[in-house]
């Protein structure tokens, strides 16, 4: 169904003109006008929309931003104040970036666990999954780079004990990771060198970004968007045009999540920092408690759950990258969607809690009780990918979807509501 | 969005909640409670108390501003708007009169300095950051014993307070604290540390197995007993609790982390006179807990200073917001209307 005939009529000879020779009118109409979406789409759907908001809402942030911002060892921290202080709306543009980043990962981790549990991942969209998983990746590292701009205490610690992290690979190839952390750096400690190159690339980073989300959406435009039930639009009854329909929808979630993001920018600015930030780095007082913004907790649970710095490291790269392979590591072929195998359901939640847990461990210093429950959630969250998706897949009894999407809607009560109907 | 798959993960939460709540929670990072107080900036609706602010400024002037700077405020912010307002041309003879001057840069002949090689000074001007009593940390810690009295003017950014109940509240209180944003966490602290000195550290007793008991003062009597900044509980059996007594020249604090601070206690009853209303009586308690309140709120602007234009916007913003939400729901739910009938 992605694949349909354009009904787009240019009118007038200047619209006809540009036709023949750039159609961007054309696409624009076939792929956002008329794109088929699927009638039963629920709210979660709506993130993709909200994601591609926030990234041209920092794009647009960051760039006025950089305008004022001085990326030295010397000057850094007291140009973020100056900004704060001195640039008309300083105060609202610089909260509006910060609190933004946070958003974004707000929604982005929403938009990926619909993604685990509706089975968006599986045959067609793979494609588009990895990609995702990339645009994940691509985020994460705009985020900490960003983090480190504004040359806070917590900014050079991060920096210094993420950076550090390298050195381990040492212990694969002796030399190697003590190359890659002085490249990093420029030199052989965090400096202003380290923060100006930082600097560079996380204004880099977020057109690479930008590269990627296009490729996402592309790839999303040819297989089409997967829905709740996980069936495939058969008929044109299965479908509405994304105008007017998916817009409305997507416009109001939008503004519902305006009104969150708002809150935070206007009335909790700084909730979701740290207020080590606002002391200037300074590299002979390490902070009592180093810890990474709340997106990365998790994953700085499973760090510093492991005992090995090595193995740690992998860990923690490996906790995104096993995301990769989630479309083949799932063998659950006859069903997509988590609703109709009433089994996934559950550990779906489970794993969700255990990301939150993670999340919770990874505010905590490393020691007594707070180890080994990271250990025991991190443990979990490997297992769920490498052996409750395949294994599951495999065995269990998955529920009978509806015949087609617009029976899910509009057939009689029963099988309006899959899950109801046992 | 259907409801019916939220059961399991409500219940797996409950199970690993309770798992993870009854897990004893030791030494994590010695959090100290601090008492939250009631600002008239807290909260959505909260903005700074004029009044107050001028006050506040008047302590740190009289008192902090001996040791402390707040250099990246300038005089000419005290005048601005959402600040204490001080009328401009009061602030402009603050800054001649201030008790620091500045660095002038060279003179008309490009010379640096004067004849005995110190360089050129002025008095601030309305447009200059105030300056502090140290030109550098060097010349302050020379002067303060080898500590280093912080610049206040992020104070209240700069610090925080730790969340100090069980574990299984803390969800709640995260979210409790993002509903009515809370954002005060640093003028709390900067309250309890102002309030929180006592002339010695608190006395403890020990017991034949060698833990360390604390001991009320009315209680200490004639009695002898161990003065602690803090105790370590050890869990092993037959090891003794350590005591760290106070160190020469530090003073208790039961605010600040290890509860020894090089700052003696800046503040005291009567220490500084505000000026009296019609009735010849102060305007406000010439108290430490007054000046403690008042100097505070004056810092919290000065970390902040476009808090009240901030959260005035953020109204009209939500009112925005939220109208525009209402309205594009019923759009959206009118346009879905149309597909009900096939
Ligand atoms: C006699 C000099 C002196 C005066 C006056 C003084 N301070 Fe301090 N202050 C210090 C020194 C020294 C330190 C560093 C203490 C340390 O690190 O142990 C300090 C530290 C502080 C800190 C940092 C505590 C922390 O959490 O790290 C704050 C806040 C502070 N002072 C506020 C004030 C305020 C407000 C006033 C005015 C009411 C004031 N001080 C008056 C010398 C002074
Ligand atoms: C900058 C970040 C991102 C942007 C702007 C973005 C954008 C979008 C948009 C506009 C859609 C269609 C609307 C929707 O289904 O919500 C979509 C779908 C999708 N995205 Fe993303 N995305 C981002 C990150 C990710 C990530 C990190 C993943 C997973 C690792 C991911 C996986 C998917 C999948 C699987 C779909 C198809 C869902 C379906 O049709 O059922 N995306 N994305």
């Amino acid at each position: 169904m992605a694949h349909h005939e354009s009904t787009y009529n240019p009118q007038g000879r200047w619209a006809k003109w540009w036709d023949e020779r750039l159609p961007v009118a054309r696409l624009m109409n076939t792929q956002f006008v008329e794109f088929p979406t699927p009638r039963n789409l629920n709210y979660l759907w709506t993130f993709g929309g909200i994601l591609t908001f926030c990234l041209v809402a920092q794009l647009a942030t960051g760039i006025v931003l950089a305008m004022h911002y001085q990326p030295s060892g010397a000057e850094a921290f007291d140009s973020v104040d100056t900004i704060r202080r001195d640039v008309n709306y300083g105060w609202l543009i610089s909260k509006l970036h910060a609190v933004g980043a946070s958003m974004f990962f707000v929604a982005v981790y929403i938009h990926l666990f619909r993604g685990l549990y509706y089975g968006s991942y599986k045959a067609p969209r793979e494609i588009l999954w990895i990609l995702g998983v990339f645009i994940l990746l691509a985020m994460m590292a705009t985020a900490f780079m960003g983090y480190a701009l504004p040359w806070g205490q917590m900014s050079f610690w991060a920096v210094t004990v993420i950076t550090n992290l390298f050195s381990s690979l040492d212990s694969i190839i002796p030399g190697l990771g003590t190359s890659i952390v002085e490249w990093l750096w420029g030199g052989y400690a965090v400096t202003g060198k380290t923060l100006t190159r930082f600097y560079s690339l996380h204004y880099l980073l977020p057109f690479v970004l930008t590269g990627l989300v296009v490729l996402h959406i592309w790839a999303l435009h040819v297989v089409g968007q997967s829905n709740p039930t996980g069936l495939e639009i058969k008929t044109k009854a299965d479908a509405v045009p994304m105008y007017p329909y998916a817009v409305s929808k997507d416009a109001f979630a939008l503004f519902a999540f305006l009104l969150l993001f708002m809150w935070f920018v206007f009335f909790a600015p700084d909730y979701l920092g740290h207020a080590d930030n606002y002391k200037p780095a300074d590299a002979l007082v390490t902070p009592s408690h180093i810890v990474p913004e709340w997106y990365f907790l998790p994953f700085y649970a499973i760090l510093r759950a492991i005992p090995e710095k090595l193995l740690g490291v992998l860990a923690m790269f490996g906790s995104i990258a096993v995301l990769l392979f989630v479309p083949w590591l799932d063998r659950c072929r006859t069903v997509r969607s988590a609703r109709y195998r009433p089994v996934y359901k559950w550990f779906f939640w489970l794993l969700v809690f255990t990301c939150m847990a993670l999340g919770y461990l990874g505010a905590k210093p490393a020691e007594g009780v707070y180890v080994f429950w990271a250990r025991i959630f991190t443990a979990y969250y490997f297992i769920h990918f490498l052996l409750v998706l395949p294994i599951l897949g495999l065995i269990e009894t998955t529920k009978k979807p509806p015949a087609s999407i617009a029976e899910s809607v509009l057939g009689d009560v029963a099988s309006a509501d899959p899950s109801k109907a046992s | 969005m259907k409801h019916h798959f939220k059961m399991p993960a409500f219940a797996s939460a409950i199970v690993l909640a309770t798992a993870l709540a009854s897990a004893p929670v030791h030494a994590a990072g010695g959090g100290i409670e601090i008492e939250r107080q009631d600002w008239s900036f807290s909260g959505p609706l909260g903005l700074f108390d004029r009044a107050q602010l001028q006050r506040g400024f008047q302590v740190y002037k009289e008192v902090c501003s001996g040791c402390h700077s707040i250099n990246r405020v300038r005089f000419r912010n005290l005048v601005e708007k959402g600040g204490p307002e001080f009328p401009e041309e009061a602030v402009k003879e603050l800054a001649a009169g201030w008790d620091y001057q500045i660095d002038a840069g060279p003179n008309d002949d490009g010379e640096l300095v004067d004849d005995d090689g110190e360089f050129f000074t002025r008095s601030p001007l309305l447009s200059d950051a105030i300056p502090g009593p140290y030109k550098n940390d060097k010349q302050a810690q020379a002067a303060q014993n080898g500590a280093l009295p912080p610049d206040l003017s992020l104070i209240t950014k700069a610090r925080n307070t730790d969340y100090t109940g069980p574990v299984w509240f803390h969800p709640i209180h995260m979210l409790k604290d993002i509903v009515t944003a809370y954002q005060e966490g640093g003028a709390d602290y900067l309250y309890a540390l102002l309030t929180g000195y006592s002339s010695q550290a608190p006395a403890y007793k020990r017991d034949n197995k060698g833990k360390l008991l604390p001991v009320k003062e009315d209680d200490v009597g004639s009695d002898t007993v161990e003065r602690c900044a803090t105790v370590t509980h050890e869990h092993d059996e037959g090891k003794k609790d350590v005591c760290t007594p106070m160190q020469e020249g530090m003073n208790y604090n039961a605010a600040f982390a290890g509860h020894q601070i090089a700052m003696a206690g800046p503040l005291s009853d009567e220490g500084v006179d505000y000026k009296e209303d019609a009735s010849g009586k102060p305007v406000a308690p010439l108290t430490t807990d007054q000046y403690s309140r008042d100097v505070t709120a004056f810092l919290a602007w000065a970390a902040d200073p476009s808090h009240d234009q901030r959260k005035r916007m953020g109204w009209l913003v939500m009112l925005y917001l939220l109208i525009t939400t209402v309205l594009l729901y019923y759009a959206k739910k009118s346009i879905w209307k149309r597909l009900k009938k096939h």
